[in-house]
């Protein structure tokens, strides 16, 4: 690197890069941080369907089971999907797309990841001590007065981890609204800010919730005092409401950032202006704030009262609304598109469909009566694994490949990322299809035993889980190979509009040489204009 | 075109940029705080919907003769904040300094009371789990009031140390004169914060204490 010039990885020292306070090198913490902990939580999944190939479920103890999809829960969802776009892709690219320097408070940023770390080391500490076998969602009484292991440590680390959560939403509110650069109005910007604005404001309403449930739980737990115990006149239903309060926001976190990443790779890999810029863009906004009144379709067998139950159902429907209204988008900016297949645009197509699937099967589960068949069944895991897997993580592998040239200043090898794109869609459809199937004749889920005629799709299921594996695993190695022979990256290889494609690769430490000035709408591509030899630029 | 010489942080363009940014950031943070204490305020709703006489037995065992005065010094405190953001946005150095200490005292204020009512209620067995007697009917749920009780008040006195140790870094900045007329966010931001902490006070009083009186 000694050739090229000044960019933000040109200095080395470890004391550099845990020190730092540029948005893009954070942006990198958190990818080391976040595959260490998806590593982990992969290899837990692995021992569980290893442990399902066999009806009896007997590789290894029924409590050991319990643990493990309580640890692959937990690290999936606090420690690898919240952050995972928002914390990685997010911190680098977002002040790049609004033609600013750094977020608003470089300093909160890094305390952001510093706290997101002893987080996820409090929850490494509590699986290393002895694990915790609540599931993911610490139900009460079990996790309060019943549940042995290191409940409260697990607890302390996911509070901790939040407040990193809180502070990372409050930054991006704060550069999102004050930091864009002249010209650059809220109509100009590009969806992935108008989504993870979004996302920011779940992170910072619903994420406090969440840190008073848990600290409720573990007062309740250390002192036998508190508001969820019926003993003491509380109620453990209330925990239900105030966890879900939290949580159902919390998977549009999940799922919205994705959302933003695949508005990006479809009108430049099909050349075409985003259709509907105005309904993507509000609808963000939609699923926002609607997320927020829907929480009671998680509760339709626990003693809710049927009205709000309906009331909860109709909602639920309607905060499908906004999503399908992306998805129609998306297509319709494909048609007449000059599309080219190339490794993001695969997993932007992976994500639609099997975000459509894992949206519409959704929908069955906020029918109340449907619910009532399928809750707490194997259905479930296969929806939010279409969404969490299925959108997210697509998406994600998406924008890391869209923006790897950005943020590495080399090309991966195409031909080995379409394989791997291929690979992953395969794989993860036959994780999860029989599981639907799974579901509906009436498996019920966290369990390691179940009657042996299941075991055909289980077996399926495993199968589909190493196909998976391997899908994750090529990106690893040629993102690595990549770095050092990667095909050197030009500021722009995919001729995106876009400012953060306007800056070197790798960029320089203040992003921009100028500040830009925007004088045009986003998503400016022309199908037609890229089958002529380019024009001459004009200056 | 540079920009005479008012400081600011790399990352923004102007000053200005940088005051709307730090406003903009504490209210965001503000935010969260709401929801932070919504979360109890909402348990203590569904305890106080569900057992409303056992509550109401409890609350009469909490002093007024404590939480009123409590409630007076911090609308003071909020008072004197007030000032001394005005005399930072004006430059004066030593009014600044000196309705912020004067905020501190306060602040302090209220939480010796606290903690005299906190030995009050320990003395009286008003403490769950620990030492906790009840010779009323509907222990339980008397206790659970209590409950929320310490959990409220204790999380908001953790707030207002926070505030306290806030205050005096401005303080002693606004002593070394790094809190002018041009460059006062500091003062007006953590005034922001204290009045927070003060509004907090003003609904977990009549929640707490106020139960059934008339």
């Amino acid at each position: 690197m000694n050739n090229e010039p000044e960019n933000y990885l040109s200095e080395h020292s470890v004391r550099s890069w845990l020190l730092t306070t540029d948005h893009k090198r954070i942006g990198i913490l958190y990818l080391l941080s976040i595959l260490v902990y998806f590593a982990v939580a992969a290899v837990a999944a692995a021992l569980m369907r290893l442990t399902l190939l066999n009806p009896t479920g007997d590789l290894v103890l029924p409590e050991t089971y319990n643990k493990l999809f309580t640890l692959h829960g937990v690290l999936m969802v606090w420690f690898f999907l919240i952050p995972s776009i928002p914390a990685v892709l997010g911190n680098f690219v977002i002040p790049m797309m609004i033609g600013a320097r750094d977020v608003a408070f470089p300093k909160l940023n890094l305390l952001s990841w510093y706290l997101f770390n002893i987080g996820g080391l409090c929850v490494l500490y509590a699986v290393v001590v002895g694990g915790v076998d609540t599931g993911w969602t610490f139900y009460t009484p079990y996790s309060t007065t019943y549940a042995n292991g290191h409940v409260v440590t697990m607890i302390m680390g996911v509070f901790i981890a939040g407040f990193g959560s809180i502070l990372t939403g409050l930054n991006f509110i704060v550069t999102i609204h004050k930091m864009r650069a002249p010209g650059l109005t809220w109509f100009r910007l590009p969806l992935f800010i108008w989504s993870l604005y979004s996302t920011s404001l779940i992170l910072v309403l619903a994420t406090p919730v969440l840190a008073i449930t848990l600290l409720a739980i573990a007062v309740e737990r250390l002192w036998g005092v508190g508001i969820f115990d019926p003993n003491l006149g509380g109620d453990p239903v209330l925990f239900q409401h105030m966890f879900w309060f939290y949580s159902h926001p919390a998977v549009y976190i999940m799922i919205l950032p994705g959302m933003g990443v695949i508005s990006e790779v479809i009108p430049c890999f099909s050349r075409k202006r985003i259709f509907g810029y105005h309904f993507v863009a509000f609808s963000s906004i939609a699923i926002a704030v609607v997320g927020f009144s829907v929480w009671g379709h998680h509760m339709f067998v626990s003693s809710q009262s049927v009205y709000a139950a309906m009331v909860f159902s109709v909602l639920s429907f309607i905060v499908a609304v906004p999503s399908a209204i992306k998805v129609f988008n998306w297509t319709a900016t494909l048609y007449k598109g000059s599309i080219s297949y190339d490794t993001p645009m695969l997993y932007a197509f992976g994500f639609i469909g099997l975000f459509t699937i894992g949206g519409l099967t959704g929908l069955f589960l906020a029918s109340i009566a449907v619910d009532v068949h399928l809750h707490d069944t194997y259905f479930v895991v296969a929806h939010f694994h279409y969404i969490m897997v299925g959108g997210m993580v697509l998406s994600f592998m998406g924008g890391l490949h869209y923006w790897w040239p950005k943020i590495t200043g080399r090309m991966y090898p195409e031909i080995m990322g379409r394989i791997a794109a291929l690979v992953t869609f395969i794989g993860f459809n036959l994780t999860f299809f029989p599981q639907f199937l799974l579901g509906y004749l009436g498996q019920p889920r966290r369990y390691h035993a179940y009657p042996p005629e299941f075991q055909v799709f289980h077996v399926l299921s495993t199968a589909g889980a190493s196909i998976l594996g391997i899908g994750y695993l090529m990106p690893l190695l040629y993102f690595v190979w990549s770095l050092k022979y990667g095909q050197r990256a030009p500021a722009n290889p995919w001729k995106a509009t876009g400012l953060e494609w306007q800056t070197p690769s790798p960029p320089p430490s203040e992003n921009f040489h100028e500040t830009p000035i925007v004088t045009e709408e986003p998503y400016d591509y022309h199908p037609e204009a890229d089958e002529l030899p380019p024009e001459p630029q004009h200056a | 075109m540079p920009e005479p010489a008012i400081a600011h942080a790399h990352q923004f363009e102007s000053a200005e940029q940088q005051r709307d940014a730090d406003t903009l950031g504490m209210w965001t943070f503000l935010a969260t705080e709401v929801l932070f204490f919504g979360g109890l305020i909402m348990c203590y709703t569904f305890g106080r919907f569900s057992y409303p006489q056992a509550f109401e037995a409890a609350s009469h065992h909490l002093y007024v003769g404590y939480g009123g005065p409590n409630t007076a010094i911090l609308l003071c405190s909020s008072f004197t904040m007030a000032l001394a953001v005005r005399s930072a946005q004006l430059g004066r150095r030593k009014a600044l300094v000196g309705f912020l200490i004067a905020t501190i005292l306060f602040g302090l204020g209220f939480l010796v009371v606290k903690g005299f009512e906190y030995h009050t209620d320990y003395v009286e067995q008003l403490v769950p789990r620990w030492r906790f007697h009840w010779e009323g009917a509907d222990a339980g749920h008397a206790e659970l009031f209590f409950w929320l009780y310490f959990v409220l008040t204790g999380l908001h006195a953790i707030h207002v140390t926070i505030g306290v140790g806030l205050l005096t870094v401005v303080a002693i900045l606004g002593w070394r004169g790094r809190i002018t007329a041009e460059n006062h966010m500091t003062a007006e931001i953590t005034g922001l914060y204290w009045h927070f902490v003060d509004i907090v006070w003003v609904f977990l009083f009549p929640l707490l204490y106020l139960i059934g009186h008339r």
